[in-house]
């Protein structure tokens, strides 16, 4: 029996489909996918042993680097991690503020995703309309943190500062002309006859098979799991509010980009109810040993000037113990393992990265189907690479 | 889903000193000999009064000072009654092995290869155990605790001016 005469193609670490630094060994037969194996670690910044060397404040801005799509979710899944760990209790109002933020967050992130399916499909146009409404969210958060992508926003203890007149005026407007441009997007794409036929029974798996690779979020929600974990571990006062967990029947591409579609009009509804039960209140909690003081009581009041002085010197010792505390990211269950061992940095901090664990179901999903569609299913699972590799 | 009634199935399968009970976390965590950890998982994910079917994370951790020093905490989810767990396991230095769950969980593949890449931590049955974030020459486990951060000769960088 003849040998057979497979082909191997690398795609990647610099392949522009792959939106993102990492590498795919296939092995082809023709254009069929026999195997593949993925090459991850080209952007590995080490950040859980950084971690271990900075205050709880410093680590804020190396979650803005995990999924830096929605760094916002991020930032806030640490602030929240930490506060459970201290057993601060957080007042409505900042959980709300924290709500809104997260779910434009989760909007952009979609919007990222969902596009790029379509580029990917050979669709343009959607990607240039909703990346001008992805622009509209980053001019909130520069006014909300003076940020844009890597946003550091928020603080241990609540928000370094309230949402102003205009940032309400700019949610509000943003509430109003999304729809418009999604159901655009949703015209061009959703029963469009070439992106269905390029989506639907592409790269699927099952729901058993999704849960035991670990799957998380609009990926595992796809395969007909309601897994959601805004609904199972509430976080942040999300059970005040009724929320619908879309979910999907084939786990194929076609039903990731629909789920993640119907998500964001979940988010904004959500939003809207949000913004519209905003309680008056303080948008920090009292708790002057994590949270800086403002700047003209540091300069007039001695006790300001301490705990500001001791704050930004690292110089406050965290109570010893360990928390797992997770937020439903862009991707999926976003989760921190924080252990203190009552020093001034974490013990061990682990993230929970959604992508690093649903991305090596792949060559699984891939198997037997064609280039193209290898490279759709990709991009429909929204792999990041700064979450990948951490 | 209350507490007692995990302890309760898991004592009774196997002997009470090789599981060790703490709920004084958020989660709860049970210590787990090694030798047992794979079964106990095995009974955590099939029994069907337990049925922590979920595999949400798995990492290492090393305390130098402790007669075992290595350790791997594995967090699992039951989705029906939302219940989460902590189970650890620790490790010598000198052989420091663990079965694999990949037989369980397909998820575990790459968690274990990670954990493998920071700490050296072998999972006996892997079917791939090798480096995964890391270059494959590297010579050492780069998140073990003898490894500081930062040059320790540097003056501005002692570790008593970090708090360690």
């Amino acid at each position: 029996m003849n040998k057979p005469n497979y082909t191997t193609l690398n795609l990647g670490p610099t392949h522009p489909a792959t939106h993102g630094i990492f590498q795919n060994v296939l092995t082809l037969d023709g254009e069929k996918i026999i195997d593949t194996e993925q090459t991850i670690g080209y952007i590995h910044r080490a950040f859980e042993k950084i971690a271990e060397r900075r205050p709880y404040y410093q680590i804020t801005p190396l979650t803005d680097r995990l999924n830096y799509c929605s760094s916002p979710i991020n930032n806030i899944g640490w602030h929240l991690t930490v506060e459970k760990l201290l057993g601060i209790k957080s007042t409505k109002r900042v959980d709300y503020m924290r709500i809104i933020v997260m779910e434009l967050a989760r909007i952009t992130d979609h919007l990222i995703c969902n596009s790029v399916i379509g580029v990917d499909s050979g669709a343009m146009t959607g990607f240039i309309y909703v990346f001008q409404e992805r622009e509209k969210v980053y001019e909130i958060y520069e006014e909300l943190c003076g940020a844009r992508l890597t946003t550091n926003l928020g603080r241990i203890g609540g928000f370094e500062r309230d949402f102003s007149i205009s940032v309400l005026s700019k949610i509000r407007e943003f509430l109003d002309h999304l729809p418009k441009v999604l159901k655009e997007f949703e015209k061009l794409l959703l029963r469009n006859r070439i992106f269905m036929d390029r989506t639907i029974n592409v790269g699927s798996i099952s729901a058993e098979r999704a849960l035991n690779y670990g799957f998380t979020g609009p990926n595992l929600r796809s395969a007909g799991v309601d897994y959601d974990v805004r609904v199972t571990s509430p976080y942040c006062s999300y059970d005040d509010f009724d929320l619908m967990i879309p979910v999907g029947t084939n786990g194929d591409t076609y039903d990731r980009f629909a789920v993640r579609q119907d998500e964001i009009w979940q988010s904004l509804k959500l939003i809207r109810n949000v913004i519209d039960n905003l309680p008056e209140g303080k948008y920090s909690m009292d708790v002057p040993e994590f949270y800086l003081p403002p700047k003209q009581d540091v300069y007039n009041n001695m006790e300001a000037l301490i705990w500001h002085f001791k704050i930004i010197m690292g110089e406050v010792n965290i109570p010893a113990g360990e928390v797992y505390h997770s937020v439903e990211g862009g991707n999926g269950e976003l989760g921190f393992y924080l252990v203190s061992d009552g020093g001034r940095t974490p013990y061990r901090l682990h993230f929970r990265r959604p992508c690093f664990i649903y991305y090596q179901a792949l060559p699984e999903m891939i198997r037997g189907g064609v280039l193209s569609d290898a490279i759709l299913t990709m991009s429909s699972m929204n792999v990041i690479a700064g979450e990948l590799d951490a | 889903m209350e507490n007692k009634p995990i302890i309760d199935i898991l004592q009774a399968r196997f002997s009470k000193e090789t599981i060790v009970v703490d709920e004084s976390s958020d989660i709860l965590t049970l210590t787990v000999d090694r030798n047992i950890l794979h079964d106990t998982i095995k009974c955590l994910k099939e029994d069907p009064g337990l049925q922590f079917n979920f595999l949400t994370t798995l990492c290492g951790i090393h305390y130098p000072d402790a007669p075992l020093p290595l350790g791997v905490v594995y967090h699992l989810h039951n989705l029906y009654e939302k219940k989460r767990i902590r189970l650890k396991t620790f490790l010598p230095d000198t052989d420091p092995s663990v079965r694999s769950l990949t037989d369980l969980f397909s998820a575990a593949n790459w968690m274990e290869r990670e954990t493998y890449d920071f700490y050296g931590i072998i999972f006996s049955g892997h079917p791939n155990l090798k480096r995964i974030l890391n270059v494959d020459y590297m010579d050492y486990f780069p998140m073990r605790k003898e490894y500081p951060l930062e040059d320790s000769a540097r003056p501005d960088k002692d570790d008593r001016f970090f708090g360690r």
